[in-house]
């Protein structure tokens, strides 16, 4: 294979600015998710852990295995969206290793507001329960949660992708042998009740767990009955009289282990096929990224020095080189496995476009996986490219791009813009895993670009009407669209309302793609049929 | 010489002659019990004769089932062993008998030996100094207990029909001279049959040196110097060394003689020990003579450079002493430490079991194991639970300890509490290296021994946390080669979080206290590196598994340390001892019934020997309540608290399982704090 040779200069002023820069984006990005990682208040952690449970978080960690990696999902998801303060969105999801086999797990955060599901929680939980499907990989779901947020029930109940879909996956993906396994850990009321009960196996913690469909102040109101909780749902009446749970857990520790017991016995083989190698960490060092991405998102940079930086051994067999260079394309290995790297390098042009389009067919063919490095401001405009069908190229690269069936993984590392987005491997694509540098900006249009738009719009409304428009009114007029745009296509507004999976580090991308990927191979990789490719 | 003899011992001494006779073309009749019906000694034998069932008095100690032995397997001679019936004249005149070689002293000497008191009288008249003392007839206990306050405390009380600790009580004040009698008439009565006693001044500073003899039957004796045998637990030797330090060639030359007077004295021939006491003056005063070949004759072979055996063969086969005096000279230094099976940090209690591991360290010119087990053996109620000699030669002293301790290092036993770790720590503690030894050395500096002091473990508790980091990664890429996913970073155990530090928890106790253990790990290029947090205070470390060495750096400071890890149980010997640690697992509740703890349960296996008290008493804390014995030492099963007795499960003289519940205890309420015995 080829060796990229970076021409970087670590002790440039302008390296070490952007470095600076940089550093301090994922310096806030930490510092932000450490408090989000707290969970809930200091008293309700307390008052959780005086109940002898632990925390959710702790939970995760005593059912993974030992050191065992866990890529978490969504830290930032219902960040400042709602008036209440949601970390995570309640509940913690994510991959992690347990009794050898790469797992789903969704623990509810009964600290924060009762472990209860806003919006976000059931859009968190389902996309969760999506990728263990996409993936082939079992779920395990850690229960501790008073079920729907009531006061946002128009957002959590009724539609197609609310809480009903929960259940609706997991009756799907037992159907497919996937695992579904429910550890009942503190409530499970009303429709939470059905995670339990639509499991495959289901285990419940002693004086901790309890589930019903109503709890004893509903069944109070119905019918007068008077019982506890623990007698109406606890471990004792599911695990010895109802049925409904199991196996009978002493304490979280012991509900964990049975847990991972469970996994134990699924009788499952990962089915690796492909052509692997041994691992070789990349010649330049990752953290170099934070000085190869300019601190001005406008200034380009050559994204081969990206690559070599994310690749195996910086080995890089790069495709059509001389051709339709605003896009880079070419085979390397991440953790041993091979993949296909499509990788902007400037605007797409009609070539580009043509060129990504034949070589997304080769990795389908070939079975290889996809990684998009997508920093995209969007396919060129203009009489003389709309005459050279830059529309139809483009259409011949989102074709490929949609109906490809290798496991496909998205980092936005820069720009997101328009149908740069789509031809990318956007989360409209379907890319088994999507994520996020801070630096990335996502909107249909750059803020400058539309607030120009709308300016020119309005400055021609404004000479209809024979008004004058001065340059400082315009910038008045402007700012607002511009600052907006910047709000929403930050990656934190992007990564609350999970638009992707996750902020991550640039210099962990590698760690993340190998972790990603691997996961992905625990499903098949199955023949891809293309749709009409418009010639 | 003998063409065919029978060897009346089992275990290690059994395999031992039979090497020797091997060597020398002799063939070997083993005998064995029940127990041993699959032991080691029986498959090394040309031929081997079942005794009885397997406690000994029913089968190793039949004295005419081996004479019958010997005669129906032609074997021409007997040897002994040691213990057993290595030191009775009776079953030494029975051999006589029917025509068989005892391969030992006649028996006269036996006789004379056999009791103290007597042996003692002999050698007075011998001129062989003696250390004051009452060997009487009277046994009353006005009598002794007169004769011990004349010679002032303390005071040792032993049996005169006794050896190996049996029987054996300081008594270290008046007050207390009533109950130690008691006590080690009640131990000599169990042991010996016999519970006549006499009383000796006990030397607060004594070493015990004692000299191997060996005399022909054409009047020749020669010395092969000495053995240094002072540490002792119980009266029982642990680490024996020769020669013993110190010693001048006017000294060693003056027991020595002295040693050959007290043979001649009694007519000796064969293999004999005279066990002196020397004071810190050089003065030296005869304790005793044993008849047979010792446990720790090793060192004086690898230092001699002979084979006692061999040399036992000859002497009974009638041939002349192989080596004159002068022939005979001391080369470099050798120690023995005896592997036992028992719980050195119970009291020593014996302990048995299935040996499920066990691998000794390499044998070379410098290191030998004597040993009659193998991996999958069991280690029985019924005899001495001692698994094997270490043995271990070099030029001198230091660099003969440092194979000693890299030996114990190396020594694998699971499946049974063994002595290991406690012989480590007596090898490598200071008064032991700087030869600041008598025979109270365990006492005197168990402390230092048993890590009691509060240990900082500064370094200890890294490492061994360290250690699982490192194993648990190595097993997971380990397991991970067999998969077919060899290569996926899901195999790293790195506890790798996503924008979060890496951090594995692990909870280890050393000593019964718990230390939480953060290690993060850090990556630096393609190297990890840990900063480990215990006690609020931060280690910057790095390893490396090699075998199992664990290669470890603490700020800079880079040191080794041999790991051995049996479950959950870490073991770390380095210069400054072994420390054991348990890698604490999480709590999961308890699922099993918790009847047995309201009980009391036999720490061992053994016989109820006493029951003091009724069904339904009410007892208080520490108050005795059953005395039960095993390998032939007391254990007194104590009321954890202040409550009442509700059943007893057994009664005396019954024989009780390790584990079984006793008797069932109530107690007086909760408030009270249990202290286990």
């Amino acid at each position: 294979m080829a060796k990229i040779t970076s021409k970087i200069n670590t002790r440039s002023p302008e390296f070490i600015e952007n470095a600076e820069y940089m550093q301090s984006q994922v310096d806030d990005l930490k510092s932000k998710l450490a408090q989000i990682k707290l969970g809930g208040g200091e008293r309700s952690r307390d008052r959780h852990l005086s109940r002898g449970k632990l925390l959710p978080r702790d939970r995760v960690n005593a059912l993974l295995d030992a050191g065992s990696p866990f890529l978490e999902l969504s830290q930032l998801a219902a960040y400042d969206v709602y008036k209440d303060d949601v970390p995570a969105a309640g509940i913690i999801t994510g991959i992690g290793r347990v009794s050898g086999q790469e797992c789903i797990i969704v623990a509810n955060d009964a600290t924060v507001k009762g472990g209860t599901y806003y919006p976000l929680t059931v859009k968190k939980h389902l996309r969760a329960q999506a990728i263990a499907q996409e993936n082939n990989l079992p779920c395990i779901y850690l229960v501790d949660s008073g079920g729907a947020n009531l006061p946002n029930q128009d957002d959590v109940f009724p539609d197609k992708e609310h809480f009903g879909r929960i259940f609706f996956n997991q009756a799907n993906m037992s159907a497919k042998g996937i695992p579904q396994i429910a550890v009942v850990m503190g409530s499970c009321t009303a429709g939470g009740a059905y995670v339990p009960a639509m499991a495959d196996e289901s285990i419940i913690v002693k004086e901790q767990g309890t589930i019903f469909l109503a709890g004893p102040p509903l069944v109070k109101a119905a019918t007068g009955e008077v019982v506890s909780a623990e007698d109406l749902g606890g471990a004792d009446v599911h695990c010895r009289t109802s049925g409904v749970a199991d196996h009978y857990a002493q304490n979280d520790h012991h509900a964990l282990e049975i847990a991972r017991t469970a996994i134990s016995n699924i009788n499952r083989v990962k089915p690796v096929t492909m052509n692997i190698k041994a691992v070789e960490e990349p010649i330049y060092n990752s953290q170099e990224i934070y000085g190869i991405v300019p601190k001005d998102s406008r200034q380009p940079f050559d994204i081969r020095e990206i690559i070599a930086r994310v690749v195996d051994g910086s080995d890089f067999d790069e495709f059509k080189a001389l051709y339709g260079t605003t896009l880079v394309c070419g085979f390397a290995r991440i953790f041993g496995y091979p993949v296909g790297i499509v990788a902007n390098n400037g605007i797409l042009f009609g070539e580009s476009a043509q060129k990504g389009a034949h070589f997304i067919e080769l990795c389908a063919q070939r079975k290889i996986p996809l990684v998009f490095l997508q920093n995209i401001t969007g396919f060129m405009v203009g009489q003389q490219y709309e005459a050279g069908g830059i529309a139809k190229h483009g259409a011949k690269m989102v074709t490929a791009v949609a109906t490809a069936q290798v496991p496909k993984f998205t980092i936005l590392i820069g720009g997101s813009f328009g149908a740069g987005n789509y031809g990318m491997c956007g989360r409209s694509y379907d890319p088994r895993f999507l994520f996020m540098w801070p630096n990335a900006r996502i909107s249909v249009m750059g803020g400058e670009q539309a607030a120009g738009v709308l300016a020119q719009v309005k400055r021609d409304q404004k000479e209809k009407l024979g008004e004058q428009w001065t340059s400082e009114e315009e910038q008045a007029f402007k700012q607002p669209i511009i600052d907006t745009y910047e709000h929403q296509g930050h990656p934190y507004y992007a990564s609350a309302r999970l638009w992707d999976d996750g902020v991550i580090d640039p210099a962990e991308t590698r760690q993340v793609l190998g972790l990603a990927i691997s996961a992905s191979l625990n499903k098949s990789i199955e023949d891809t049929k293309f749709g009409i490719f418009r010639m | 010489m003998f063409t065919k003899i029978l060897i009346a011992n089992r275990g290690e001494i059994a395999c031992r002659v039979i090497k020797t006779a091997r060597k020398l073309g002799i063939l070997t009749v083993a005998v064995y019990s029940d127990a041993d019906a699959n032991s080691l000694h029986v498959n090394m034998a040309d031929e081997a004769i079942y005794l009885g069932p397997s406690p000994s008095r029913e089968s190793y100690l039949l004295e005419d089932n081996v004479i019958a032995a010997a005669i129906k397997t032609g074997a021409q001679a007997i040897h002994p062993g040691y213990g057993f019936l290595s030191e009775n004249a009776n079953f030494c005149r029975k051999c006589q008998q029917a025509n068989i070689t005892f391969i030992g002293p006649p028996v006269t000497a036996i006789e004379a030996m056999g009791s103290k008191s007597a042996a003692k009288t002999i050698m007075e008249a011998a001129k062989v100094p003696l250390v004051p003392g009452y060997h009487g007839d009277d046994q009353s206990e006005a009598v002794i207990k007169k004769a011990a306050d004349d010679m002032g405390y303390p005071v040792l009380l032993k049996a005169t029909a006794g050896g190996g600790g049996k029987g054996m009580r300081q008594v270290w004040s008046e007050a207390e001279f009533s109950e130690g009698l008691a006590a080690a008439k009640r131990e000599a009565k169990s042991s010996f049959g016999d519970d006549t006693m006499l009383v000796e001044k006990y030397l607060t500073q004594p070493r015990h040196v004692e000299i191997q003899v060996f005399c022909d039957n054409y009047d020749n004796a020669v010395y092969l110097f000495e053995r240094d045998c002072s540490v002792q637990r119980r009266h029982q030797k642990v680490i024996e060394e020769a020669p013993a330090f110190g010693m001048s060639d006017a000294l060693r030359k003056a027991m020595g003689e002295s040693a050959i007077k007290s043979a001649k004295a009694i007519g000796y021939q064969g293999a004999g020990t005279v066990e002196f006491l020397l004071d810190s003056d050089g003065s030296f005063y005869f304790m005793e003579m044993n008849t047979r070949l010792q446990v720790e004759h090793p060192v004086t072979e690898l230092i001699t450079g002979q084979d006692l055996v061999e040399w036992q063969l000859r002497v009974a086969a009638n041939e002349k002493l192989p080596k004159t005096q002068e022939q005979l000279t001391i080369n470099g230094h050798a120690f023995e430490a005896r592997i036992y099976a028992e719980d050195t940090n119970n009291d020593f209690l014996p302990a048995t079991g299935k040996l499920s591991f066990l691998q000794p360290p390499q044998e070379s010119n410098y290191v030998r194991v004597d040993t009659g087990v193998r991996q999958g053996d069991e280690v029985s109620v019924f005899y001495d639970p001692m698994i094997a000699k270490l043995i271990v030669w070099d030029e001198n002293r230091d660099k003969a300890l440092q194979r000693l301790t890299k030996a114990l290092a190396e020594y694998r036993i699971s499946g049974v509490t063994t002595n290991i770790d406690f012989l480590y720590n007596l090898a490598t503690c200071p008064p032991f290296i700087n030869e600041d030894i008598d025979t109270s050395f365990i006492e005197k500096h168990h402390d230092q021994i048993f890590h009691c002091n509060a240990q900082i473990l500064a370094d200890e508790l890294p490492m061994a946390a360290l250690y699982i980091v490192l194993s648990d990664a190595k097993k997971a890429s380990d397991a991970a080669k067999n998969t077919t996913d060899p290569h996926s970073p899901w195999n790293t155990t790195n506890a790798w979080r996503l924008n979060e530090a890496y951090i594995h928890h692990i909870t280890l106790s050393h000593l019964d206290k718990e230390y939480p253990v953060i290690v993060e790990q850090k990556r630096q290029g393609s190297d990890s590196y840990y900063l480990i947090t215990v006690e609020q205070r931060t280690y910057d470390c790095q390893g490396r598994i090699n075998g199992n060495t664990l290669l470890f750096s603490n700020n800079g400071h880079r040191r080794s340390a041999t790991i051995a890890q049996d479950n959950l149980k870490i073991s770390l010997y380095h210069q400054g001892g072994v420390f054991n640690f348990i890698h604490v697992q999480p709590d999961c509740g308890d699922n099993s019934n918790q009847e047995a703890q309201n009980g009391l349960v036999a720490p061992m296996n053994g016989t109820v020997v006493s029951v003091l008290i009724n069904a339904g008493d009410t007892v208080t804390t520490g108050q005795p309540l059953m005395i039960m014995e095993a390998m032939k030492m007391e254990h007194t099963i104590k009321a954890p608290t202040n409550g009442t007795v509700e059943v007893l499960f057994y009664a005396k003289g019954e024989m009780v399982d390790g584990g079984s519940e006793l008797l069932s205890f109530t107690a007086d309420n909760s408030t009270t704090e249990s202290e286990k015995e």
